[in-house]
């Protein structure tokens, strides 16, 4: 029987750049930053590392395939690099990669890094979504982009759930202008700026029902994850963090060809959720959870996940944001960094993104006072790749 | 007897009020005429148009019982790859048949149905399909933006269950230099209007109705319905006149409602009549370019079993005010209009795996589970219902001629498009099955989940730069 990953595996370094369009920085430059710090924050030395894994989604926009533009960046002497790509999902699964290897016992310490240089394409956005889907869906599949496919499912949650566009959307606005509250206090964040209900509701539209502040920004970044094995981890640092759950799924395509999916939620972050949660022992998840960074690419996507994570009930959400349930002074703060909506969306630096702030949060660490959580005891992080119908999720917990 | 069983038409749903296009080219002394034609959508094109014609000549029958396919056209997107071959698959008609393209002249689409008719009273072949379609690109500020229209006409020939019977045909033909466009070129050179009038258009068609009239010892007087193109109001009569014909038993042009739809005119204006037409009413049908063909027909019975058909009548009806003469440049790329960068993108058609997938792309067949009965789209061998999961136990099955419903859709204005913002959504058909299509021929305030809508075949892309033209089917608004 499977033992799942539980408590096998600790965090021991991590490192996170600022976020933005960093004209001046290439993803060389990028790597280079996450692995500094990160290596500072570990207290070890390059010779320490046995093996490395590497996240990059559109590798050319940037580093080329393959995994050699880390270890040439790095200068990682002869060891194994694994490249991995799985969308959104991109740099949890490089970390999911370095955890598994020092949990197989195959190596002491290995790390995690991922790293995205979107501003290179001349374009706002990311590329369209057909062009990313192989050559059979390049000639049959909409010509959507990644707010419009998220856009359909805020159409059909409104449609659903009975909400009209009006209630719809400021349900919605209140989810960005959490995050904004969260993003102008974090340093490394891209977006830095407070903005108000109103200013998000009168946004031109990008994608209806969608306006601008409904999204994401688009940034480079990176960020890098040491891991070793648990029982190694207090010879390091005093406060490592432990890994509780690593859980991915992927849609088996009844969203998008079979006609049960309703459309208002996201099947495969329920179903990695479930597993996530048995696999760290949590039961109750709105209670358990005491803090999360999740797959905020756009408001309705945040909205929909507080469901699929059980943090809310099904169809309760607008109550939930509504009461503030969320907000950095709540009782489960989520995106307390900011989110992807202030960080902006390198696709393969993402995910580490996201564990960094769970794991300074977790050893009280968050760079300012006002940014702390007051003892949170586990961090959940979620990424979703692709489209709502079609799509990757993964998820992490994490805790002390 | 040979003659004609079915009977359909398209045309697109824009219209081009003549009043928007004097306000845009009146500066270059250009006056149109009172009226409207039909336009192409930017997604339109010859072979769309032609496709939208099959199904509606189709509708209600098998499409296994078609076994042949003629296309007639003067603007073809392909010089080379056979239009009709590529339309034979968009209708999904099985593969041994024969096709062929018709081209290079206005009177192509009678010349086609002649052919098609005497085809199959040769008994090579028993069903054939014929597809007139034109969408012309006329010179901005020309005569011609006025004049010509956008729109396609579909017959089906056969020897049983004929609506009309064939009775009889008269051709002539001149190396008559109205009109001329040479290979690579555009746009067509016109000579001067008044040549064309006087020594064409007045003289071809009154001999080549006069032809058939000797050689098959019929009056004009016969007929209750007479079709030929309408290119000069004026002389459309008086050709009547020197037949000895009543202006009633004139069939209308459709010159101020659609335009002149080149090979497709008189095939459009001979559909217009069948809509009308009684058991026993002679149809005379002519057309004009480069001399002209003839041909006689008489209404059977039969005119009364024909299904419920969009044609020319519901077509014309259901239009929409294109209102801007820049979108319809925009819409032919004879503006160049800046789509941003991501409007640049340009992915190469892998022209192998398009054949593969001819019957995914192109027909929008997908397959159906023998086991648990489940439709999916695009085709698959592992079935996508989680409770059946089946390999292999597949059959084809046709989604481009079933309707649905909006699962969920949105307007969007980052996708880089010439009619922004871009509309698409996930359809759920009726009898099961889902996928998301690109929307089309609709506006975004009109969009609901759960509007019933039906699926159209398309232009997707140009790619210059390789010549294709890539098509693919799109959902759009159930048209009256």
């Amino acid at each position: 029987m499977a033992e799942g990953i539980r408590d096998k595996v600790a965090i021991i370094g991590m490192g996170c750049t600022k976020f933005g369009e960093l004209w001046d920085k290439s993803a060389e430059d990028l790597m280079v930053d996450a692995f500094k710090e990160c290596m500072e924050d570990a207290g070890i030395e390059k010779k320490d590392i046995n093996s490395a894994w590497f996240g990059v989604h559109f590798e050319e926009q940037s580093v080329g395939k393959g995994a050699t533009s880390l270890a040439l960046a790095l200068k990682l002497p002869f060891i194994p690099v694994t490249r991995t790509e799985n969308f959104c999902a991109t740099a949890t699964e490089a970390f999911r990669g370095a955890c598994y290897g020092v949990a197989s016992g195959a190596y002491d310490i290995a790390l995690a890094l991922g790293v995205e240089k979107l501003k290179d394409t001349g374009y706002g956005g990311l590329p369209g979504g057909p062009s990313l889907m192989g050559t059979k869906n390049a000639m049959i599949m909409p010509k959507l982009t990644a707010p419009g496919a998220f856009a359909m499912m805020a159409t059909r949650y409104f449609s659903v759930y009975g909400l009209n566009p009006e209630e719809g959307k400021r349900m919605l606005a209140k989810v960005s202008v959490k995050s904004h509250y969260n993003g102008a206090r974090n340093p490394k964040a891209h977006l830095r700026r407070e903005v108000t209900e109103e200013q998000i509701i009168n946004a031109p539209i990008i994608a209806w029902p969608l306006g601008l502040f409904d999204c994401c920004g688009v940034s480079d970044g990176s960020a890098a994850a040491i891991v070793t094995r648990a029982d190694m981890a207090k010879k390091f640092r005093p406060d490592p963090i432990r890994v509780k759950a690593l859980q991915v799924a992927l849609s088996s395509g009844e969203e998008l060809m079979y006609t049960k999916w309703d459309g208002a939620h996201v099947e495969t972050t329920y179903r990695a959720g479930k597993l996530a949660y048995k696999e760290a022992g949590v039961k109750n998840p709105r209670e358990e959870i005491s803090m999360a960074e999740v797959h905020d690419c756009f408001s309705i996507t945040e909205a929909v996940t507080m469901e699929d994570l059980q943090f809310s009930p099904r169809g309760k959400v607008k109550a939930d944001i509504e009461a503030g349930r969320f907000n950095h002074d709540g009782p489960q703060p989520i995106q307390p960094d900011g989110g992807l909506k202030c960080f902006g969306h390198p696709i393969g630096a993402s995910g580490l993104r996201m564990i960094y702030e769970m794991y300074k949060q977790l050893q009280g660490k968050a760079q300012l006072p006002e940014r702390q959580i007051k003892n949170p005891k586990l961090g959940l992080t979620h990424n979703l790749g692709g489209f709502p119908p079609m799509n990757i999720v993964s998820i992490a917990i994490v805790g002390l | 007897m040979v003659g004609i069983k079915s009977y359909g038409a398209y045309i697109p749903r824009y219209r081009m009020d003549h009043g928007t296009l004097f306000m845009a080219v009146a500066f270059l002394g250009t006056f149109p005429a009172p009226g409207e034609n039909a336009v192409a959508n930017h997604d339109e094109d010859t072979l769309t148009m032609a496709v939208g014609a099959g199904i509606d000549c189709l509708s209600g029958m098998k499409r296994e019982i078609v076994d042949g396919l003629y296309i007639a056209t003067t603007s073809q997107p392909y010089m080379v790859r056979q239009n009709s071959a590529l339309v034979a698959t968009a209708l999904d008609l099985q593969s041994s048949i024969r096709t062929a393209d018709f081209i290079g002249s206005t009177k192509s689409g009678t010349t086609a149905l002649l052919s098609a008719l005497d085809t199959v009273r040769g008994d090579t072949l028993a069903n054939i399909l014929v597809c007139a379609s034109d969408c012309r690109l006329s010179k901005p500020g020309s005569p011609q933006e006025s004049l010509y229209g956008d729109g396609a006409a579909s017959l089906l020939v056969g020897n049983d269950d004929v609506i009309a019977t064939f009775e009889g045909a008269y051709s002539v033909s001149y190396d008559f230099p109205d009109r001329w466009r040479a290979s690579g070129e555009k746009f067509e050179h016109a000579w001067e209007d008044r040549f064309i009038r006087d020594s064409g258009y007045s003289q071809f068609i009154a001999e080549v109705i006069s032809g058939l009239l000797k050689k098959y010892n019929l009056n004009i007087k016969d007929f209750a319905r007479i079709v030929y193109p309408g290119l000069y109001a004026r002389e459309h009569g008086a050709i009547a006149k020197k037949l000895g014909a009543d202006p009633a038993q004139l069939q209308d042009t459709l010159l101020s409602t659609v335009g002149d739809t080149g090979s497709a005119s008189p095939l459009m204006m001979l559909v217009a009549a069948l809509e009308d037409a009684k058991p026993g009413d002679r149809i005379l049908v002519a057309s004009f370019g480069d001399g002209g063909d003839a041909m006689s027909f008489q209404v059977t019975e039969k005119i009364k079993n024909v299904g419920s058909r969009r044609a020319v009548r519901k077509h014309i009806a259901a239009k929409k005010d294109l209102a801007s003469y820049e979108k319809y440049l925009a819409f032919r790329n004879l503006a160049p209009m800046d789509l941003g960068m991501r409007g640049e993108i340009n992915i190469k058609t892998p022209m192998s795996a398009l054949f593969r997938e001819r019957k995914v792309i192109l027909s929008l067949c997908g397959s159906k589970c023998k086991k648990c009965g489940t439709p999916q789209y695009p085709y698959q061998r592992v079935c996508v219902n989680p409770d059946c999961g089946a390999i292999d136990q597949m059959e084809d099955y046709r989604f481009s001629d079933r309707k649905g419903v909006v699962f969920t859709y949105t307007g969007d204005n980052l996708a880089a498009s010439i009619d922004p913002p871009s509309i698409y959504g996930l359809v759920d058909f009726d009898g099961g099955g889902r996928f998301w299509f690109d929307f089309t021929d609709c506006d975004l305030d009109s969009v609901k989940v759960g509007m019933p809508v039906e699926m159209t075949f398309r232009r997707r892309y140009v790619d210059e730069s390789s010549g294709v033209h890539g098509y693919s089917w799109k959902a759009a608004p159930i048209r009256a």
